[in-house]
């Protein structure tokens, strides 16, 4: 298995809906890969199952080449894949530079050894590392404002980047340019390309097919639970399934929440 | 935007690239940290010298009662306050500590001040309740998890009234201390002291530390906690256990202190409100929130309940004073006065943040600063 991130044949129902039916995909190390689907394709519920917030009827999910499937969603951030929701889920109570450091503890000091829990929360280079990644995504100047009171754009922008503090392998991303605003969209696609250059792996949910089309160097369509096209984003824009499944009638509206 | 990759090398900011708000930020901060260790230093004398100055027996006798108030208040907070699980069943581990002592010293027969051996006893049994307690309720959130440990508390009450070893509605009593009555309420204010003082040091040991910073991210946002790696089961229990412990010492030596333990008084349904409304009032999550919390209440209801003869009439009022604070200062004391002193400030010398080598945006700057010096009010 070449594939850094892969899950096969997944399914899952909720009730009577089939959110996932065989789903099989897979992400290259190195890429940027973009999943996309009309509304309710079962995108995030796909996103859900490799984190382990959700168990899958049927199927596997392999992480460097070994089964992680039904991990809880902590063992499945320390195996090194970072999330964001689409709502973003900040700590609206704790500080912005302490939102970074809830992520920032759970890495080893490199010894392999557990921390002392007592020990003062966020040491130097932790704070550094926390501090260094909000410059780098624009919000360093927010460091000590509570991040409830941050805007929509800046949350997203928090969420990105406690997710990197970890130093995941691959960063899965579920909408990250939704309802904000077109510089910030920028930025965000910048900063993905800037991380992804370094060598970061990254599987993105979106709506906003610029966004999708401009970054992905390969794309994965989503309908009704199952992968109908899969390729450059060249190659999927001109398939004639996708065009029928998605293009032709998907709207900028939400997808239902996880 | 000029800030290199993470993870690259050579990506450290030289200091002087710092903005100038954040250097004047630190120094805030450096003097706020200097105003509190002598705010510390002047409680902790204060405190000392209070039974040299007031001698009278009822004051004593009071400000006992206001000491265990702080100790199981900071306790209480501890846990629910740093981690949002609401308990309203903590009266479990406060008499469960003193009915733990209580059957200890009659069954084997301890006397006079050999009863104090018995106090680790009272906070291992509280902890050991707290074990299988926590594993049931933390395994719902929020109001489930209120009624379960208001559930909880009614079996534990039960067990006190009905359980051939407690005593039935006689309760137990405790050795009998050959102290004259000065000495007696002397002695119990310093051991009161300094199981509050301890407390209180544990409090800020945990909300400064990662484990606190864990318990807060679960209070926020569990599920997204987990996605960052906090293992919330292990985290919740461990506090809910550390203040059991506290709260059971708390009551042990409250046991000592009034001699008698009944069902009604160690497993009381107005303890767990009590505990609560001082950490409502003072600030939830805050350090020295249940601290001023339990100051202010305590004595008022000591003092009402002795100046009327109709005990309900405190009760009453204390539930007035919750729905009050609930209403009017829902983030409690220290964190609102808090806010506004910092607000204040930042209005009286509004140039302070952007001075120096500029930012571009003084006012983004001005509020980040003033909104992040309320965040730093409530680490207090």
């Amino acid at each position: 298995m070449t594939a850094l991130l892969a899950t096969e044949r997944i399914s899952k129902a909720f009730g009577g809906v089939h959110a996932l039916s065989d789903c099989t995909i897979e992400v290259e190390a190195g890429s940027i890969t973009g999943l996309i689907g009309p509304n309710g394709s079962g995108k995030t519920t796909l996103f859900n199952v490799i984190t382990g917030y959700e168990r899958p009827d049927a199927g596997d999910v392999y992480f460097a080449g070994r089964k992680i499937t039904n991990a809880s969603p902590q063992r499945v951030f320390a195996d090194g894949i970072g999330r964001t929701f689409q709502l973003t889920r900040i700590f609206p109570r704790l500080t912005v530079l302490e939102n970074m450091l809830v992520a920032a503890q759970h890495t080893s000091n490199g010894h392999g050894r557990a921390r002392n829990p007592l020990a003062r929360a966020g040491g130097p280079a932790d704070r550094h590392r926390a501090m260094e990644l909000l410059e780098f995504t624009g919000i360093a100047k927010h460091a000590s404002a509570l991040a409830g009171t941050l805007s929509y754009g800046q949350r997203k922008l928090l969420e990105l980047a406690y997710v990197l503090v970890a130093d995941p392998a691959i960063v899965l991303l579920d909408e990250p340019a939704g309802g904000i605003n077109p510089s910030l969209v920028h930025l965000i696609a910048d900063r993905i390309r800037e991380l992804n250059a370094a060598g970061k792996t990254f599987c993105i949910v979106e709506h906003n097919m610029e966004f999708v089309m401009g970054l992905c160097q390969h794309v994965v369509v989503l309908d009704y639970g199952t992968v109908v096209a899969a390729g450059p984003p060249e190659a999927v824009r001109d398939d004639p399934r996708v065009l029928d499944a998605y293009l032709g009638i998907a709207e900028d509206d939400d997808e239902p929440v996880e | 935007m000029n800030a290199p990759a993470p993870g690259l090398p050579g990506s450290g900011l030289p200091a002087s690239r710092l903005p100038a708000s954040r250097r004047s930020a630190a120094a805030a901060i450096r003097a706020g940290t200097g105003a509190r260790i002598g705010l510390v230093a002047v409680a902790l004398i204060a405190s000392a010298l209070f039974p040299l100055v007031f001698t009278n027996q009822l004051v004593l006798s009071m400000a006992f009662f206001t000491l265990i108030y702080i100790a199981a208040a900071v306790a209480w907070n501890l846990f629910s306050g740093y981690c949002g699980y609401i308990s309203l069943g903590h009266a479990v581990f406060f008499g469960s500590g003193a009915y733990a002592a209580g059957i200890a010293a009659r069954d084997l027969q301890i006397t006079g001040t050999a009863e104090f051996a018995l106090l680790p006893l009272a906070g291992a049994v509280a902890a050991l309740i707290a074990i299988p307690f926590g594993l049931i309720a933390l395994r719902v959130r929020r109001h489930t998890f209120v009624v379960i440990t208001i559930a909880i508390f009614f079996i534990f009450q039960l067990m006190a009234f009905d359980l051939k070893t407690t005593g039935g509605t006689a309760g137990l009593y405790a050795p009998f201390l050959v102290w004259g009555p000065v000495v007696f309420n002397q002695r119990f204010y310093y051991m009161a002291l300094l199981l509050a003082a301890a407390t209180v040091l544990i409090g800020w040991l945990v909300r400064r530390s990662r484990f606190g910073l864990q318990l807060r991210a679960i209070r926020d946002d569990e599920d997204r906690a987990a996605s960052l790696g906090v293992r919330a089961m292990p985290v919740k229990l461990t506090a809910f256990v550390i203040s059991a412990t506290l709260t059971g010492l708390a009551g042990g030596l409250w046991f000592f202190f009034v001699g008698q333990v009944v069902p009604d008084s160690g497993f009381n349904p107005i303890f767990d409100l009590t505990v609560a409304l001082m950490a409502f009032l003072g600030g939830l999550a805050t350090v020295a929130g249940p601290l001023l919390g339990a100051l202010i209440i305590e004595p008022a209801q000591q003092d009402l309940t002795s100046q009327f003869s109709n005990g309900y009439l405190s009760q009453i009022l204390l539930g007035a004073l919750f729905l009050a604070v609930v209403l009017f200062l829902p983030r409690g004391l220290i964190p609102t006065v808090g806010g506004q002193i910092q607000v204040w400030l930042a209005r009286r010398e509004p140039h302070l943040p952007a001075a120096g080598r500029g930012s571009n945006e003084p006012a983004a700057d001005q509020q980040a600063q003033a909104s992040g010096a309320v965040a730093e009010g409530t680490s207090l």
